[in-house]
C-alpha cells in the first residue's frame, strides 16, 4: 500500500518509544522476583531510557507543518486493511513527551512505596507506559483502539493490586465505565471502516462524511471520550479511581489517562466529525461549564486530600473541553496547553500526597495540620503547585486557563463568565486545603515526620521546572501547535477563517 | 475444486484415519495394563489425522453424501485441536479420579469422528448419523467417573435432553424431506431456489425444529437448561472438551445447512436466530454473573459465547461466517486455556471448584495466574488478546449487513461479561492466598497444552492476519455453488 500521510523515510522514534518499555516489562517477568533492587533500577533505566529516545521528538519536530511526523508505517492485516501507523502532529506531540516523563516520576515515587509484588508492579507500569505513547502516536483507528483497551488491563491491575482499602470498588467501577465507553466507540470504528473502507486516520481525515452519519459516529466516540475525560455526568468513577490508586496510578491517572478523552476529540470528533462537532458544540460547552462549576463545589465540601484533588480534576478538564469546544484558535491552543498543565500540576500534587500519604498513612485532611514546620522543603513544592493549580500568573496555570476562557468570552460570553467563576472556585478549596494541611497548629498525628528526601526532590524538580517554563515562556510549548490547530480549525470553519486566525494568533503572541 | 483422478478415498483420508484409530485404541486397550500407552497413541493417531488434513483431496464422495472442502477442513482443524488439548489435559485428572480407563480415548476419538462427518455432511442422513455418532460418544464420555454421583446425573441428563433435541432433528429433516422430496442439501436447495417454500407453513415448520435441535448442539437459550448442570457434573476435561467439539459441529451443520441448502429462507432463519443469538447472550453473561463455581460460570460463558458467534451466522453472508469461524478458532483455545488451569488446581483431595479457591494465585502461582489472567481477559474480547480479533470480526459482519443494533446489543452484553471474568482476576490478584501453599496437579502434557494456549491467544491476538485469511478461504472453498 502506499504510503498515503507523509513520504519521508521511516523514522523509528516512536516505535522505540512504544516498544522499549513492552520489551523491558517482558525481560522483568524473566528476573527472579526477590530481587528487587535489580528489578527497580531496569525499570528505572527502562524508562530514562526512553525518555532519551523521545528527545528527537522535542528537538526535531518540524513546527511549520501540521503534517504528521516522525511516520512509521507497515502492513499488519491486510484482510481488513490496516495498517501498523505511528506519527505525531502538533497536538500529540507533547503528549507523547509528557507520557515518557511522567512514567519516569511513577516509577522514582513507588521506589519505597511498593513493598508487595514489586516485579509486577514495574511490569503493569512500564506496559501502560509503552500503550500510553502507543494511544497518542497511532495513524490507525484500529491500532489505536487496541493501545486504548490494553491500557485498562495494566491500570485495573494497579489499581486494585496496590490500591487504598476500597480498591475493588474503584477498579471495577473504573474497568467497567471506560469499557462501556470503548465498546460503543469500537462499533464506530467499525462503522466508519464500513462506509470508508479504511482505518487510516491521516485520510479519514479529509474525508467527508454525511452529517446523519457524523452524528451518530459522533455520539459513539463520545461514549468513549467523555468517559475518559470525565465530563459530568459520566465522571463518577473518576474520584474513586483516583483516591484508591496507589500514588504511581493516581499520577497516571490524572496526568495521561484523562487526557486520551480530550486528545480523543481533537484526534477523531473534530476532524472527522466537523460538522456534528460544530452542531454539537454548544452542548459541549454546557457540559463543560457545568463539570467546572459543579467540580469545583464538591471540592469544596470534601475531606480526603486525594479526593479533593480527583474532583479538582473534574473542574479542570472542564476547562479544558470548554477550550476546545470553543473552536477558536485562542481556546483550542488553551486546552491543548492547559491538559499539559493538568498533568503537570495534578501529577505533581498526586505525587506530593502519595510521598506525605508514604509517611503518614492518612489521606484525611482533619489528620494534618501545620506541615509547613514539619516538611519545610516539602511545603514550599506543594505551594507552587498549589499556586499553578489556581492559576497564579507565572505559573503554568495562567496561561492555560486565561487563552481558554478568552476563547470561551469569544465563542460564548456567559460560558466565559461562568468558567471565570470556576478559577474563583478553585482558589478558595486549593487555599483552604493548603492552609488546613500546612498552617494552623501541628497536628500531633503528622509531628515528627521527616522532610523529602533527595530522590523525592529529583522526582518533583522535573515539574517544577515545567511549572515555571511555561507559566514564563509558554511559546515554546504553544509553537508546537499553532500549526497544527491552524490547519484544523481552517477544515472546520472554511477557507475564510484562516486569515483571520493567523491575524489573532499574531496579536496573542 | 475439480474431482480428481485419484481414489476417492484420499477425500476420507482424515476420516480414515480418525476411524481406525479408534478400532486400534480399542484393540490395544485390550492388551495393554499401562493405559498411559493408550493415551500416548490416541496423542500420535490426533497428531497423524491433524497433518494428513494437509493432504487430504477435496471433492464429494458417495454420492454427494459427504463433502470434503476448505470448509469442513476448517473445522476438523478445530476437532482435532480440541482433540489434541483434550488428550493431553486428561491423563493427570483420571488418574486421580481412579477413572484413567483406555476406553475415554476411544470414545473421545469417536465423538471427533462424528463432529468430522457432520461438517463434511452433504445429505441430512449423513449429518444425523455424524450427530449420533458424536452426541452417544460424548454422553458415555459425560458420565465416565462412575463412582461420582455427580457425573452419572450429567451423563443421564445430557443424554435424556439430548435425545430429546434428536427427535426434533428428526422430526425437521422428515418435514424438509416432505416439502422438497430429498435428503441432498444440494438438490434442496436447488429445489426452494426454484419452486420457493415462502409462506408453506411445513417448510417454516422445519425450520422451526432443525433451528431448535442445533441450538440445542450449540447451546443456545432456550435450550441451554441442560447446560451448568452437565458442564458441572461431567469430569472437567470432558466439559473443555465437549464446551467446544459438540459446539463447532453445531456450527458447522448450522452454516452449511441455513446458509447454502436453504439460503432462500435467510429471512426467515435469521429471524429466528437473531432472537436465539440476543436471548443467548443475555441469559448466559447475566447468569453468569451470580454463579460462584467456577464450573458452572464458564458454562454460562460458554453459552453466552453460542451467542456471539451466531450473530455472524445471522448476517447471513460469506463474511459473516468466515467470521463465526475465527470465532470459534479463538474460542477454542480460550476455553480450553480456562479449563486446563482449573484442571492444575484440582488435586486429589481438593477440588478448588469454587471461584474463591482462586484466591491468591497470582502470587502463589505467578505463571498459572498470568495465563488464566490472559485467558479471562481474552474471554471479555480485551485486546491484545485473540478474543478481541473473534468479537471484532463478528461484530464487522454484523453491521455490514445492517444488523447495527445486535452488535450494539452483543457490546453491552460483553461489558456485563467484563464483570465475572474479572471476578476471577480480581480473586487472583488482589486477595490473599486462604490456604497456605496452593498444591497443583501438573504434569508436562497439561503444561504443553496449557503453553499452547496461551501462546496462540497472545499470537492471534497481535498477528490475526493468518488466521483471518485462513477463516475467508475456508468460506471461499465451500463446495456448494
Amino acid at each position: 500500500m502506499i504510503n498515503t500521510v507523509c513520504p519521508i523515510e521511516q523514522s523509528c522514534v516512536l516505535t522505540t518509544a512504544i516498544l522499549l518499555p513492552v520489551l523491558a516489562a517482558a525481560a522483568l517477568m524473566l528476573i527472579n522476583r526477590e530481587r528487587h533492587t535489580t528489578i527497580k533500577w531496569i525499570a528505572l533505566a527502562a524508562s530514562i531510557g526512553n525518555l532519551i529516545a523521545v528527545v528527537p521528538l522535542f528537538t526535531n519536530f518540524d513546527k511549520t507543518s501540521a503534517r504528521m511526523q516522525f511516520v512509521e508505517q507497515y502492513r499488519w492485516i491486510e484482510a481488513w486493511h490496516i495498517n501498523y501507523c505511528v506519527g505525531v502532529d502538533g497536538i500529540s506531540v507533547l503528549f507523547v513527551l509528557l507520557s515518557a516523563i511522567i512514567a519516569t516520576l511513577c516509577v522514582l515515587v513507588s521506589w519505597n512505596s511498593v513493598k508487595d509484588k514489586v516485579k509486577e508492579f514495574y511490569i503493569a507500569i512500564l506496559f501502560i507506559e509503552g500503550a500510553m505513547i502507543g494511544v497518542f502516536a497511532a495513524l490507525d483507528m484500529f491500532l489505536f483502539y487496541m493501545f486504548w483497551e490494553a491500557m485498562l488491563i495494566p491500570m485495573y491491575l494497579l489499581i486494585g493490586v496496590w490500591g487504598g482499602p476500597n480498591r475493588l470498588y474503584a477498579a471495577v467501577k473504573f474497568f467497567l465505565y471506560t469499557l462501556t465507553g470503548s465498546v460503543l466507540m469500537l462499533l464506530g470504528v467499525v462503522a466508519i471502516y464500513i462506509v470508508t473502507g479504511t482505518f487510516d486516520m491521516v485520510r479519514l481525515m479529509n474525508t467527508q462524511l454525511p452529517f446523519n452519519l457524523q452524528m451518530l459516529l459522533f455520539w459513539a466516540f463520545f461514549a468513549a471520550f467523555a468517559v475518559k475525560v470525565p465530563m459530568f455526568p459520566v465522571h463518577t468513577w473518576l474520584p474513586d479511581a483516583h483516591t484508591e490508586a496507589p500514588a504511581a496510578g493516581s499520577v497516571i491517572l490524572a496526568a495521561i489517562l484523562i487526557k486520551m478523552g480530550a486528545y480523543g476529540f481533537l484526534r477523531f470528533s473534530l476532524p472527522m466529525f466537523p460538522d456534528a462537532s460544530q452542531a454539537m458544540a454548544p452542548a459541549m460547552v454546557v457540559l463543560s461549564v457545568i463539570a467546572i462549576i459543579y467540580g469545583g463545589i464538591i471540592c469544596l465540601s470534601q475531606k480526603d486530600l486525594k479526593r479533593l484533588i480527583a474532583y479538582s480534576s473534574v473542574s479542570h478538564m472542564g476547562f479544558v473541553t470548554l477550550g476546545i469546544f470553543s473552536l477558536n484558535m485562542q481556546g483550542m491552543e488553551g486546552g491543548i496547553l492547559q491538559m499539559i498543565n493538568h498533568g503537570v500540576i495534578t501529577g505533581a500534587l498526586f505525587l506530593c500526597v502519595g510521598m506525605v500519604y508514604e509517611r503518614s498513612h492518612t489521606r484525611e485532611i482533619a489528620d494534618y495540620g501545620g506541615l509547613a514546620s514539619v516538611m519545610p522543603i516539602f511545603s514550599a513544592f506543594f505551594m507552587v503547585f498549589t499556586f499553578a493549580s489556581i492559576g497564579l500568573p507565572g505559573t503554568n496555570g495562567f496561561v492555560g486557563e486565561f487563552l481558554i476562557i478568552l476563547g470561551g468570552f469569544t465563542a460564548n460570553k456567559t460560558a466565559g463568565i461562568l468558567a471565570a467563576t470556576g478559577v474563583i472556585i478553585g482558589a478558595v478549596y486549593m487555599l483552604c486545603l493548603y492552609q488546613q494541611v500546612f498552617y494552623t497548629g501541628v497536628n500531633e498525628k503528622i509531628a515528627g515526620l521527616c522532610d523529602i528526601t533527595l530522590r523525592e526532590i529529583v522526582t518533583l524538580l522535573p515539574l517544577l521546572i515545567l511549572v515555571f517554563w511555561i507559566g514564563f515562556y509558554p511559546g515554546a510549548f504553544t509553537g508546537f501547535m499553532d500549526a497544527t490547530v491552524a490547519s484544523l480549525l481552517v477544515k472546520l470553519k472554511g477557507g475564510e477563517m484562516h486569515a483571520l486566525n493567523t491575524l489573532i494568533q499574531a496579536v496573542v503572541r | 475444486m475439480q474431482i480428481s483422478e485419484l481414489s476417492p478415498l484420499l477425500k476420507l483420508l482424515p476420516e480414515m484415519i480418525v476411524a481406525s484409530l479408534g478400532l486400534v485404541l480399542l484393540m490395544v486397550d485390550a492388551f495393554v495394563k499401562r493405559k498411559e500407552v493408550v493415551a500416548g497413541l490416541a496423542l500420535a493417531g490426533a497428531l497423524a489425522a491433524f497433518f494428513s488434513l494437509k493432504f487430504g483431496d477435496f471433492g464429494v464422495v458417495f454420492g454427494g453424501m459427504f463433502i470434503s472442502d476448505g470448509y469442513s477442513v476448517f473445522f476438523k482443524l478445530i476437532f482435532f485441536i480440541n482433540l489434541i488439548l483434550s488428550i493431553m489435559i486428561s491423563g493427570r485428572y483420571l488418574k486421580d479420579e481412579n477413572s484413567l480407563h483406555g476406553e475415554y480415548y476411544c470414545l473421545l476419538v469417536f465423538s471427533t469422528l462424528g463432529m468430522m462427518v457432520m461438517a463434511s455432511a452433504g445429505n441430512l442422513i449423513t449429518l444425523y448419523l455424524g450427530l449420533e455418532l458424536m452426541a452417544l460418544s460424548t454422553y458415555v464420555l459425560a458420565g465416565f467417573v462412575r463412582h461420582d454421583t455427580k457425573s452419572t446425573e450429567a451423563a443421564v441428563k445430557y443424554f435424556l435432553t439430548g435425545g430429546f433435541s434428536t427427535a426434533l432433528l428428526l422430526y425437521g429433516i422428515s418435514l424438509l424431506y416432505g416439502v422438497t422430496g430429498s435428503m441432498d442439501l444440494r438438490t434442496i436447495a436447488a429445489y426452494i431456489a426454484q419452486h420457493g417454500v415462502s409462506g408453506n407453513p411445513m417448510a417454516l415448520l422445519s425450520l422451526v425444529l432443525l433451528s431448535c435441535a442445533f441450538a440445542f448442539k450449540i447451546a443456545a437459550v432456550p435450550f441451554h437448561m441442560w447446560v451448568p448442570d452437565v458442564y458441572e457434573g461431567a469430569p472437567t476435561p470432558v466439559t473443555a472438551f465437549m464446551s467446544i467439539g459438540p459446539k463447532a459441529a453445531g456450527f458447522a451443520v448450522l452454516g452449511r445447512v441455513f446458509l447454502y441448502a436453504l439460503s432462500n429462507m435467510s429471512v426467515e432463519w435469521s429471524l429466528i436466530l437473531s432472537v436465539l443469538s440476543i436471548l443467548t447472550m443475555c441469559v448466559g453473561n447475566v447468569m453468569a454473573l451470580v454463579q460462584t463455581n467456577i464450573k458452572r460460570m464458564l458454562a454460562y460463558s460458554s453459552v453466552a459465547h453460542a451467542g456471539y458467534a451466531l450473530i455472524g451466522i445471522v448476517a447471513a453472508t460469506p463474511e459473516g461466517l468466515s467470521a463465526t469461524m475465527n470465532y470459534l478458532f479463538i474460542y477454542t483455545f480460550m476455553n480450553i486455556g480456562a479449563f486446563s488451569v482449573v484442571l492444575m488446581l484440582h488435586t486429589k483431595d481438593f477440588k478448588a471448584l469454587e471461584i474463591s479457591d482462586y484466591a491468591g494465585l497470582g502470587k502463589t502461582h505467578p505463571i498459572l495466574g498470568a495465563a488464566m489472567l490472559v485467558f479471562m481477559f481474552s474471554l471479555t474480547g480485551i485486546p491484545p488478546m485473540a478474543g478481541f480479533i473473534g468479537k471484532f470480526y463478528v461484530f464487522m459482519s454484523a453491521v455490514r449487513s445492517g444488523y447495527l443494533w445486535l452488535a450494539i446489543l452483543a457490546v453491552i452484553f460483553s461489558v456485563i461479561s467484563a464483570f465475572f471474568y474479572l471476578r476471577v482476576v480480581m480473586y487472583m490478584y488482589m486477595k490473599e492466598p486462604q490456604r497456605p501453599g496452593m498444591e497443583l496437579t501438573s504434569s508436562h502434557a497439561i503444561g504443553a497444552a496449557l503453553a499452547v494456549c496461551a501462546t496462540f491467544v497472545l499470537l492471534i491476538g497481535v498477528m490475526p492476519e493468518r488466521f483471518v485469511e485462513f477463516a475467508k478461504a475456508a468460506v471461499k472453498m465451500l463446495y456448494f455453488q
